[in-house]
């Protein structure tokens, strides 16, 4: 393809700088995925001689140390307490005692068993009190990988403590050397609330987040690579154990007879993009364009209006939500009053026509989404026409701009360039929208074709929702939505990088500062 | 000559007029579908002649009967514990949230932006994902069922510090040659967060601990989990959604209806007190991505 100089490009229209953005963007892709790769190389080559230059500087540290800092490679802290360092030392001494008596009593069990992920389950045992055989329970394969990844974390935080504890003993070392003080136990604290306040602030949510989040999708990742299901559940009934890629394969390959996940699949991702499409645009439009009514010159009662609006966003949604699926359920408030006024003869079935895929329960959705997303919209575009200069529209006018021409050249394009970042996360945002979905139809009408395939699949069923239905239920095949969820990901990360590289409005983030 | 621009400013001045007028029809009418299912649930939870869905709007018979049908009900439970989460949680999250989005937007540290992007990425994974393994875990420490109280304000609170877009913006806009005006007269890192940024912060602080009250009386999939069935342990959007159940529907639907208004009369109070602070988060947060 043809490249453009800055000059060149400049003088493009707005239409065909976005194609060109777009197709350099792919056309940049297989030198992209070649960089990768080259990064990956560059990746481990840095790491391989990151590690070995650790080594080499831990074995220096070792043979030039004194006593008190080779003490300190077999308990951590000493060194520093031998230096007056008490606070730290002790911190030190506290970490390594916590981990070695984890380690020792339970650690070491969860670690030994997490390649096998268990080795004896349920089973028929001989009880001499009851004289009969009963059930006795065996290993726990969930609490296996559980906990083994939870000792996978804690050993690399003690590995990178005690790397921290020896370059603390060879700092110390040199700056005694140098007759320099060293920091007391009261600058430490002292520096905790000041240069280093950052540690202090984060060492709360930081750990929420690792325990709270990291580690449970780190296990759900895991959980893909094994059979953990309702059948084998680790415990009462059956261990599970890795299965390597099988899990992906069933969902990717393309059987053709009996159940088919790949084309259930299909279907259900055509849908979720296409969900996330109309519910983003069709509310991005809308609210922008109720803005501009509300903000319009001459228009009273500007409080009021808006009021109404936001007054909706308050309701919680399960309650609005749940309660308009009823209004226009066969026997609702709607369906009553279309055939008490005699405008239908028979009641509309909104959310269990199966007709053309489902098609009124899947335009219901969007529609009741508008209704929801509106007010929310309308308050961010209002902030946002608010700030656009009241000049340029004066100078485009005497320009003889009529109100089209105002909203696709100066409204518009200010409101994409500002809103870009939210748009792609309001999309993202919507391809996982459980709320809206569940609430409202529950991913009903059931897809016939379909729902051979894990759960009973429907046509509005979105990913999560499906994800959601596959881990209820007796079949509770976790692992299979696991490997949905990793897909989510995929396909999030894969629109993110996208727009992210398309957009023009992604700026460095000190600009705004 | 004069006539023909009078005419035309008369011209101008009409069609002012019927698009004003058709702007007006247009946001009468929005507001009244906006308003339509709220002002139907209110006078459906006065019904007294019928508890199931009827296809009329008017009740027949008015009384208070459902709403003291609620009182008897497990919901008075059910509301407590949602109002206890939702208060725990509106101060605590507030406290992470803050520490997180002030750390972020103020310090320059090496892992600062490995951090960031690591949330980012993290927070593409579906949150559904989540919910087998913590309740599990919630399971093995007792906090589940007629416990899950504490249970939910743990994972609420816990997993608040990803929220905090919002508020780093907020704080991106203080400028920071306040930060280091004070710094030069002695304060340390700690005393410029709480005697010069957090009083500047105020419109920040009042919409964080608004979302985060309002968040637990919407939770509804995770909430379910972790009471699993049982009464005690229900927020009022699991408790409520039982009653729509097909079972139950039939008996239950007036009294979903007065349930609703009940909790939607404190949140929507407080909601448009605190209106001023909420559009000013929404809208910055919008800006800044």
């Amino acid at each position: 393809m043809k490249k453009y100089s800055d000059l060149e490009f400049l003088k493009l229209s707005k239409g065909q700088k976005f194609v060109y953005r777009l197709t350099s963007f792919f056309a940049a892709i297989p030198r992209a995925i070649a960089r990768f790769f080259l990064a990956i190389g560059r990746f481990f080559k840095n790491a391989a001689l990151g590690i070995g230059r650790e080594f080499a500087d831990i074995f220096t540290t070792f043979k030039e140390g004194d006593w008190k800092t080779r003490a300190s490679f077999l308990v951590m802290g000493l060194g520093s307490i031998a230096r007056g360092q008490v606070l730290r030392g002790l911190m030190f001494l506290l970490f390594e005692a916590v981990f070695l008596f984890y380690m020792i009593t339970t650690g070491g069990y969860w670690l030994s068993l997490l390649p096998s992920l268990g080795r004896i389950g349920p089973h028929e045992e001989y009880n001499a009190v009851l004289d009969a055989y009963t059930t006795a329970y065996g290993d726990n394969s969930f609490k296996i990988l559980l906990y083994g990844v939870l000792t996978i974390f804690f050993i690399v935080a003690f590995l990178y403590t005690w790397r921290l504890n020896v370059k603390q003993n060879k700092i110390a070392q040199e700056y005694q050397r140098a007759g320099r003080r060293l920091k007391s136990s009261a600058d430490d604290l002292r520096s905790l609330v000041d240069e280093q306040f950052y540690k202090t602030l984060l060492a709360l949510p930081l750990t929420g987040i690792v325990v709270f989040t990291v580690l449970p999708i780190v296990f759900m990742i895991l959980v893909a690579f094994t059979n953990y299901d309702g059948a084998h559940n680790g415990y009462t009934n059956a261990l599970f154990s890795w299965q390597g890629l099988a899990n992906f394969r069933t969902l990717l390959t393309w059987t053709g007879s009996g159940v088919n996940y790949s084309a259930t699949f299909g279907e259900i991702l055509t849908w979720t993009l296409i969900w996330a499409f109309f519910a983003t645009f069709t509310n991005y439009f809308l609210g922008m364009f109720v803005a501009m009514m509300i903000n319009k010159k001459g228009i009273r009662l500007k409080k009021l209006w808006r009021t109404v609006l936001v007054m909706t966003i308050a309701i919680p949604q399960f309650i609005s939500l749940l309660y308009v699926s009823k209004m226009f359920a066969k026997n609702g408030i709607v369906n009553g009053l279309l055939l008490n006024w005699g405008w239908i003869d028979k009641a509309i079935d909104f959310w269990g026509s199966t007709a053309h895929n489902g098609l009124l329960p899947r335009v219901m959705v969007i529609v009741i989404n508008i209704w929801i997303g509106i007010p929310y919209l309308m308050l961010i575009a209002t902030g946002i026409l608010m700030n656009i200069p009241a000049d340029l529209y004066e100078s485009s006018r005497i320009d003889g701009a009529n109100a089209w021409q105002q909203y696709t050249k100066i409204t518009l394009p200010y409101m994409l360039f500002i809103t870009g970042p939210y748009l792609l996360t309001s999309f993202t945002g919507n391809m996982n929208n459980f709320n809206v979905i569940y609430l409202l139809t529950g991913g009903a009408p059931t897809n016939a074709a379909a729902s051979g395939a894990a759960g009973s699949v429907g046509y509005t069923d979105l990913l999560v929702t499906w994800l959601f239905k596959i881990t209820t239920g007796a079949e509770a095949q976790y692992y299979l939505a696991s490997v949905v969820g990793i897909m989510v990901f995929v396909v999030v990360a894969a629109i993110s990088l996208v727009v992210y590289n398309v957009l023009p409005s992604i700026k460095n983030e000190e600009d705004f500062q | 000559m004069n006539e023909t621009l009078e005419k035309r400013h008369m011209g101008l001045k009409a069609s002012r007029t019927i698009s004003n007028t058709i702007i007006y029809i247009i946001l009468i009418l929005m507001s009244v579908i906006w308003l339509i299912p709220f002002i139907c649930i209110v006078l459906q939870s006065f019904r007294v002649e019928s508890t199931w869905q009827v296809g009329y709007v008017i009740p027949k018979q008015w009384g208070w009967d459902n709403y003291i049908a609620l009182w008897n009900s497990d919901f008075r439970k059910w509301y407590f514990n949602t109002f206890l989460i939702a208060l725990i949680v509106a101060v605590l999250q507030t406290v992470i949230v803050l520490c997180m989005s002030y750390t972020l937007s103020r310090f320059r540290f090496k892992l600062r932006d490995g951090l960031m992007r690591f949330m980012l990425i993290l927070g593409m994974f579906p949150g559904m994902l989540t919910m087998i393994i913590l309740y599990r875990v919630l399971k093995d420490l007792g906090l589940t069922q007629a416990n899950a109280v504490p249970g939910l304000i743990l994972v609420y609170v816990a997993s608040s510090g990803m929220g905090y877009y919002v508020s780093k913006g907020f704080f991106d806009t203080i400028p920071k040659s306040l930060d280091e005006a004070a710094r030069i007269d002695g304060a340390t890192r700690a005393q410029v967060l709480t005697k010069i940024i957090l009083p500047l912060a105020k419109p920040i602080v009042i919409y964080t601990i608004l979302t985060a009250f309002m968040g637990p009386w919407g939770d509804f999939v995770f909430a379910r989990y972790v009471s699993f069935g049982t009464s005690a342990g229900m927020n009022v959007a699991v408790g409520m959604y039982s009653w729509l159940q097909l079972d139950r529907i039939g008996q239950s639907y007036t009294m979903f209806c007065a349930g609703g208004v009940i909790v939607a009369i404190p949140v929507t109070i407080l909601f448009m007190c605190l209106q001023k602070y909420y559009v000013e988060g929404v809208t910055g947060g919008a800006v800044k991505g």
